[in-house]
């Protein structure tokens, strides 16, 4: 156990999975309606190209050991996937059912049945390399850099992961939905992929500061940039430092790593309209907020949260304030927030004249975006940044020999599974680079 | 309205459709509940000497979730007294004077058969139905199938059994024979006015591969069963249509064997047979499936203009034939739909490593595999795995052949088309 224990009290404890787990009927019937394409879409879709109808198969015949060799050997954080991937827009939004018009294979839930049965039988998989005596630092304990490592140690290097907060496994530990997954569970993965040996866990440290990067140079032979996105974007709107206005990203760490009391709070204001937006949403409901409003600049078609995940807010009682922007925070008696002053905005997204008003809020969180923590490498030479992206090949090489990236910090935030794909892919051109130079 | 009313060797009911001689024919009170529900007739489950049954009778045939699609089962004949079963066949003829009451039976001797045929004549009963085919169990006492595998014995116990019956005797066949013909035809020679086939397939339904030790367990132990269930139904088809084709044989038929629906009863009706026996998805479902299959059969008969049954009967029979006379110049080619076509290149797959490498990679930008129909042979195999309805069509090719068989080559020196897939 390399994470540290969980406060069994913690706020994301009191949700339920909002996608069920299968029992072995369920998942042998759904299984069983596979249609086993050949050169199958949902396999085009994924990220890291799982063989989910083969898997899927396997899961038929009660071959669950080789149903979770398959889904492991592909993907190695795919217990994770399972729960937190936005299926309805990767694989099971591509299966040919759709065109049938017949319910698409449930293919996470049958994922998560598959690797969770691995877990609970501690079937392990994979095995290190033989020691090349090469290391790889590799900054962040996310799923990029976990990723990453696993298959640098299969390859027999050397691994060290850096991680600047106490809790390992980056945002599938501090940022997943809890009705989606929670941080234990989160742990739990990263015990599992830490079992194949050899990679060492630094907690506490920021490169940079405690360790510079002239240091990890010295001591390895190769960095892996998975380090993330940084702090909430700010609005900078006049209020936004009264008590009660937050980043969403922050109070989403907060609600999954300690416990928290939401009592005196009647109105929430999510502010934003992408994933992070909607899951404050979902997640203040959850927690027993009364009055849920998202509050985007745009209307409904533009947002860029899934289609599926407001579907589900609406049905869990949030409500939309479209086309409006927050100007101001108003102060209760207590000088804690106690209200949001909103402009309205027209087509083209500009003020509309004399058409303000305010909601109620004891809470506002802002989810507008995070910034780029690419400027901790700008200073190194020869690594581009765009839009505050580390650039790389395709395969992860950044410009500066002996430097990869994968993750948010290179595509600006994308789903786990894109961490893990590109962690993968890292591990192989960083191998490529060990054992006989780019 | 068409007319369902049914007879089989003299044997008359109100539908086709019977019980067959199995557990829900074990007793009166689950007869007069199945004459409740619409079925037509019911042959009682065996009767014979006393036997003793085993704990652990059934085991299941289950594929892709779906359950017992076939079944089999290591149960004997009637475990309850003659007695107590003669008094409830004559209650339930009594009762149920318009539905079919045929009474099973297996004895060894002469005398034993002559008793019980009496004593079964005595209730009122509307038939005879002599177990011939029973695999397991009864066979080990010289008895079942042990009997339907010997022409000559077959024949001579339907002789005494015709003898001493003053109702129909049909004689119930087994399939676990090479050819079923001699052994209809012996039932015939015997004196039959009917056949009820097929019996079940010795069978083991499948091994505990844990344990080690083949289903049904009893105890640590298992025997061979009888299979039954949806599955058989293509073998039983054949064995009906095979008596139901022969000039010499020409007795009516009571078909069996995986009969689940309307459908199932339809397709063995226009192979021959009066009437339908059921047990097995009666023992899944209930006596309730009868009310779907009267409804179907009626309606299947309304839109195909047969008044009654005896108009439909053995319709398929005539184009029924050997492979030597079919039409090898008759060609077909698949047509895959792109309109319908979902992309999942089952079709491909299959064509490509279990056919004629006939169906290629859709091209770039679309998902509609392209069929080669120089090469294609018609083999139906992408029409099977197409899970779309419709969606491939094996279309009929005008090649300019005029038809010639195997036999009219052979014989008449007619022309053959070129072969296709054969590269």
């Amino acid at each position: 156990m390399v994470s540290t224990p969980l406060d069994p009290n913690r706020a994301e404890s009191v949700f339920a999975d909002f996608k069920g787990e299968y029992t072995t009927e369920q998942a042998t019937l759904e299984a069983s309606r596979c249609l086993y394409c050949s050169d199958a879409p949902c396999v085009k879709a994924c990220p890291t190209h799982i063989d989910i109808p083969q898997f899927i198969r396997k899961i038929a015949t009660g071959n669950l050991k080789g149903s979770a060799r398959t889904i492991f050997d592909a993907n190695i954080l795919g217990m994770s996937c399972a729960r937190v991937c936005p299926v309805e827009t990767l694989c099971v939004g591509d299966c040919v059912y759709n065109l049938l018009h017949v319910p698409p294979i449930q293919i996470g839930k049958l994922q998560r049945y598959a690797t969770d049965h691995a877990y609970a039988e501690g079937w392990r998989f994979f095995e290190a390399g033989v020691d090349t005596g090469k290391t790889v630092a590799l900054l962040g304990a996310g799923p990029a850099s976990l990723a990453c490592a696993h298959e640098l140690r299969r390859r027999g290097h050397g691994c060290t992961v850096y991680e600047k907060r106490p809790v390992v496994g980056g945002l599938n530990s501090t940022g997943v939905a809890p009705y989606k997954m929670k941080a234990d569970r989160a742990a739990d993965e990263v015990d599992w992929v830490l079992g194949i040996g050899g990679i060492d866990v630094v907690t506490g440290v920021n490169v940079g500061e405690q360790v510079s990067f002239k240091e990890l140079e010295a001591r390895h032979d190769a960095v892996f940039l998975g380090m993330g996105l940084g702090p909430d974007t700010r609005l900078r709107v006049p209020g936004e430092d009264l008590p009660g206005v937050r980043g969403a990203v922050d109070f989403i760490e907060e609600m999954k790593l300690t416990p928290m009391s939401l009592a005196g709070v009647k109105h929430a204001v999510v502010i934003g309209g992408g994933n992070t937006a909607l899951d404050a949403v979902r997640e203040a409901r959850g927690l027993g907020v009364g009055h849920v409003v998202m509050l985007y600049r745009g209307d409904e078609a533009a947002m860029s949260g899934y289609a599926h995940e407001w579907a589900a807010a609406k049905v869990e009682g949030v409500r939309a304030e479209w086309r409006a922007v927050a100007i101001g925070f108003e102060a209760g008696a207590d000088g804690r927030v106690s209200g949001v002053l909103c402009q309205r905005l027209d087509e083209r997204r500009h003020p509309i004249a004399g058409e303000t008003f305010t909601m109620s809020a004891e809470l506002v969180l802002v989810a507008i975006g995070q910034s780029k923590l690419a400027g901790l490498v700008q200073s190194l030479g020869g690594i581009e940044v765009h839009h505050g992206r580390v650039v790389t090949d395709e395969r992860g090489a950044t410009g500066r020999k002996g430097y990869f990236a994968g993750g948010d910090c290179r595509n600006g935030g994308k789903e786990v599974v894109n961490a893990a794909a590109e962690g993968k892919a890292a591990a192989q051109a960083i191998h490529a680079y060990l054992t006989g130079g780019l | 309205m068409p007319d369902l009313s049914s007879n089989t060797g003299g044997i008359r009911s109100p539908n086709p459709f019977w019980l067959a001689s199995a557990p829900p024919a074990n007793s009166g009170g689950q007869v007069q509940r199945a004459f409740d529900a619409g079925w037509g007739g019911a042959v009682w489950k065996t009767l014979g000497q006393p036997i003793q049954n085993v704990s652990s009778r059934f085991g299941a045939h289950s594929v892709a979730g779906a359950k017992a699609i076939g079944f089999n089962n290591i149960e004997l004949i009637t475990d309850r007294s003659l007695e107590t079963n003669f008094r409830e066949i004559y209650d339930t003829k009594k009762k149920y004077p318009k539905n079919a009451v045929i009474v099973s039976l297996m004895v060894e001797t002469r005398e034993e058969w002559r008793d019980i045929i009496k004593r079964s004549v005595d209730t009122g009963a509307d038939g005879l139905e002599l177990n011939f085919g029973c695999p397991h169990g009864m066979c080990e006492r010289g008895m079942g199938s042990a009997v339907g595998q010997e022409p000559k014995v077959n024949q001579e116990i339907t002789s005494w059994a015709v003898e001493y019956s003053s109702i129909p005797v049909l004689v119930k066949l087994t399939p676990n024979v090479s050819d079923i013909l001699p052994h209809g035809l012996a039932a015939k020679r015997g004196g039959a006015h009917g056949v009820s086939l097929i019996n079940t397939i010795k069978s083991i339904i499948s091994v505990d591969i844990d344990r080690m030790v083949p289903n049904p367990r009893v105890d640590g132990m298992s025997t061979n069963g009888g299979y039954c269930g949806q599955a058989v139904k293509p073998i039983a088809m054949h064995m009906v249509a095979a008596l139901a084709r022969d000039e010499r044989f020409r007795l009516p038929i009571s078909g069996i064997g995986g009969i689940s629906n309307w459908r199932d009863a339809v397709e063995f009706i226009l192979l021959g047979s009066s009437s339908v026996q059921v047990c097995t998805e009666v023992m899944l479902r209930g006596f309730r499936v009868v009310e779907d299959m009267i409804e179907g059969l009626e309606e299947y008969m309304r839109t195909h203009g047969f008044a009654n049954l005896d108009a439909m009967i053995g319709r398929a029979i005539p184009k029924y034939s050997e492979w030597g006379n079919l039409d090898l110049n008759y060609e077909t080619v698949a047509k895959i739909d792109p309109a319908l076509c979902i992309g999942c290149n089952k079709c491909m797959i299959a064509c490509e490593d279990g056919a004629h490498q006939c169906i290629h990679p859709a091209p770039a930008g679309s998902r509609v595999p392209v069929v080669d129909e120089a090469e294609c042979v018609g083999c139906n195999l992408c029409q099977i795995v197409c899970p779309v309805e419709g969606c491939i069509d094996m279309a009929q090719v005008d090649n300019g052949f005029t038809p010639a068989s195997w036999n009219q080559f052979v014989e008449e020196g007619r022309v053959l088309r070129p072969k296709k897939g054969a590269h």
